[in-house]
């Protein structure tokens, strides 16, 4: 985590080095940003507060932690193929299950589905590529995104 | 219609915060539980969302869309991917937005395997994204996807967009 801090610093620094103008439209787009996103997040936040009071952590871990590798990378699968969540929705609620007991493995296959395989965002691509074209993509992202989790589990020690 | 939904969420967020406070006060231990999620996972989120999101408003102001754009005019053999990937990383929001644009690209004249690049990494390479996600799954984690994942989605869309162009495919709205 310090790294951030550190790397952030740096990056400011050597902006302002360069260009403080720039540095401080930056730093203004940031802020924008962040209060753009923040009631999005406070809903996320007071979802996933609830959801895991009525889901117990050890559920939690049951269909997508250690137990079963196979149902926990399926499960996350499914879910990422059908949800629709934006990046920076669903890293933050991966940081809340990575401390829940969750493997990279599985977080891997959830986040990689999510950002290419879309099930919800299939009448707007057909719109534009034709249905074939847009199946065909779709199944190869589903691939892909299972070999990633393959070998995020292998690099992390997890299998 | 969004003004409704923005009503909605105000609303929601003004109830569970109520809910939230009656609970502490009346010593209601499922909405103290709750409370206390919502804390310790919002004190989570404020240690890196700051860092995170500065780190995305530098990137915006010294790295322009446009620059990235001219440049893959001259597309020569594989330096196109290159940027076509570089380009994909500035795209914002998610595949919706990269549909529109891959299709304008394809117009301009993009190989059929260079659009599908663009796609695949407008999913996975974005570079808002990826600060998003190195901040809370660890550089290693975001390293090691990207590394397997780029490649894949490369000789994926190659033999696609071959595998198309040997059919005469045209990219045709609807069709």
């Amino acid at each position: 985590m310090s790294y951030l801090y550190i790397a952030t610093g740096l990056a400011v620094l050597l902006s302002a080095i360069r260009d403080r103008e720039k540095t401080l439209v930056a730093l203004k787009i940031a802020g924008k940003k962040f209060t753009a996103i923040l009631p999005a997040f406070l809903m996320m936040l007071i979802l996933v507060s609830i959801a895991l009071f009525i889901v117990p952590d050890t559920m939690i871990s049951h269909y997508l932690g250690d137990e079963s590798k196979l149902t926990g990378i399926l499960w996350a699968v499914s879910l990422g193929s059908l949800t629709l969540m934006p990046g920076f929705v669903a890293y933050p609620l991966c940081g809340i299950l990575l401390t829940k007991g969750v493997s990279y493995m599985v977080l891997a296959a959830f986040t990689t589905t999510l950002m290419m395989v879309g099930i919800l965002t299939f009448p707007v691509e057909k719109e534009f590529f034709g249905v074939k074209v847009t199946i065909i993509r779709n199944v190869i992202s589903f691939f892909i995104a299972l070999f990633i989790a393959l070998v995020i589990g292998i690099c992390f020690g997890e299998l | 219609m969004k003004l409704q939904k923005k009503g909605l969420r105000l609303l929601i967020i003004t109830a569970y915060f109520i809910f939230l406070i009656i609970s502490f006060l009346l010593g209601f231990s499922p909405g103290k539980e709750i409370g206390g999620n919502f804390f310790s996972f919002s004190i989570e989120m404020l240690k890196i969302l700051p860092c995170a999101f500065i780190l995305i408003g530098l990137f915006e102001v010294w790295v322009k869309k446009e620059k990235v754009e001219r440049h893959l005019g001259r597309e020569a053999g594989f330096v196109a991917y290159v940027w076509v990937i570089l380009l994909a990383g500035t795209t914002v929001g998610g595949l919706y937005v990269a549909f529109p644009v891959a299709y304008s690209l394809h117009h301009k004249g993009a190989k059929l395997s260079v659009v599908f690049s663009y796609i695949g990494a407008a999913a996975i390479c974005r570079i808002p994204m990826t600060i998003f996600e190195a901040s809370f799954m660890g550089l290693r984690f975001s390293f090691i996807r990207l590394m397997v994942s780029v490649p894949l989605v490369i000789v994926s869309s190659i033999w696609l967009g071959n595998y198309l162009e040997k059919r005469n495919y045209k990219i045709m709205a609807g069709k």
